[in-house]
């Protein structure tokens, strides 16, 4: 297969060895070279994917959403609840105004949580330097996974009837109708939006981008080689379960974890339990837990912790065998 | 004029009434401004993605920080 990325690792070289005069073999060399080439790469494809998957949501307004899921059982509604939840990462801060909407549309608690599981979890700034770092092959296992987990776990959920351990008050709340956005947007509207949502992500991401490209970058050039493979390795059960509780309450910037990941994986640690850690670290965080903690009662947060945890490990072990 | 912002206090809700205070400072309008952050109200306004605008009970824009043509156009109006 043709690299498309060949370009860029030959600018890298020619920045790193030529223009910098770092003779290759050495440490430096290997850091400085991976942190050029990471950095070009994870931002143009954040640009790119930013940009079409914005687009795309132009089309798919949360009002939309409820409206099509409402009162709908079934496994293929989970599976669409899921695939929505791919495509529109919500900053948790609107994670509730849009469980309560969904609730009040008579979206099943089971498909609301499907949603709720995949939304940050499948998103495209992550997707973007998962495919820039550690490949596509490992992107879409990723994207799979993280969508049929959304599937498996908002299903469970539903299955155990657990709509009593919803905050009472959510289902007193009537939802107006005012603020349905126009829907006549034309293709250079839906563009600007898009370009708007580029200009605004990579704002925030870049920083921690920068951040763990570097760290990613100095690990990379001066770990010993094979480090993790000896201490994290898949000979090691305790692993993927170990970094997957490190993730869950870790409140961190994906973006810098996934570069320093790629670097982790470099020196032996296994791919399926990176992923599980980068899960992880997406698919539940403490401040998220805090807001839903609003309108949900613990027994619920409890069971929807314990079904995406033990999911995500099941996952890392999967990808370890598999791979 | 009654500005309301809906948002339950995330980094764009911030920027929100920064930029609409900056505004009725520049233009010299008279409003008043009230964060709304209780979910009843902001669904009652049919909002579901935040930060969103109200003026005079009427969603201005929802999900996104406005930019200062926005403002300017809605309290001059």
């Amino acid at each position: 297969m043709v690299d498309i990325f060949y370009p860029l690792q030959w600018i890298a070289d020619k920045l790193t060895y030529e223009v910098f005069g770092i003779a290759p073999d050495t440490h430096l060399g290997a850091s400085v070279n991976f942190i050029i080439y990471d950095v070009m790469k994870i931002f143009m494809l954040l640009a790119v994917m930013i940009f079409f998957i914005s687009y795309i949501r132009t089309y798919i307004t949360p009002e939309k959403t409820r409206k099509v899921l409402g009162g709908k059982k079934g496994l293929h509604y989970h599976l669409l609840a899921s695939l929505i939840g791919t495509v529109t990462p919500f900053c948790s801060c609107s994670s509730v105004p849009i469980f309560i909407g969904f609730v009040e549309a008579g979206v099943p608690l089971g498909v609301t949580f499907s949603f709720l599981i995949t939304s940050p979890l499948v998103n495209e700034a992550a997707v973007a330097a998962l495919w820039a770092t550690i490949g596509l092959k490992a992107t879409l296992m990723y994207v799979i996974s993280g969508t049929l987990l959304g599937v498996f776990g908002g299903y469970l959920i539903g299955f155990l009837k657990m709509e009593e351990y919803v905050a009472d008050f959510v289902y007193k709340i009537k939802v107006g109708d005012q603020a349905k956005k126009p829907e006549d947007l034309n293709i250079k509207e839906r563009a600007t939006i898009a370009y708007e949502s580029v200009k605004d992500i990579v704002g925030k991401v870049w920083i921690y981008v920068i951040i763990g490209v570097t760290l990613g970058g100095i690990f990379h050039g001066y770990a010993p080689e094979g480090i993790l493979a000896k201490y994290a390795g898949k000979d090691n059960p305790l692993a993927v379960p170990i970094a997957v509780l490190i993730g869950v309450p870790l409140y961190s910037n994906v973006m810098a974890m996934i570069p320093v990941m790629e670097s982790l994986i470099g020196k032996g640690l296994p791919l399926g339990t990176a992923l599980a850690f980068l899960m992880a670290v997406n698919a539940i965080s403490l401040p998220e837990i805090i807001i839903l903690k609003k309108v949900l009662k613990n027994e619920l947060i409890g069971v929807f912790v314990l079904i995406v945890t033990v999911s995500i490990i099941f996952t890392g072990y999967m990808f370890n065998i598999i791979m | 004029m009654k500005i309301e912002i809906l948002g339950t206090g995330c980094p764009k809700c911030k920027k929100t009434k920064e930029v609409i205070e900056k505004v009725l400072k520049e233009t010299g309008v008279e409003a008043e401004v009230i964060k709304v952050e209780d979910f009843e109200t902001i669904l009652n306004y049919g909002v579901m993605v935040t930060p969103a605008v109200v003026i005079d009970g009427e969603v201005k824009l929802a999900g996104k920080a406005p930019d200062e043509k926005d403002i300017r156009k809605w309290i001059t109006e």
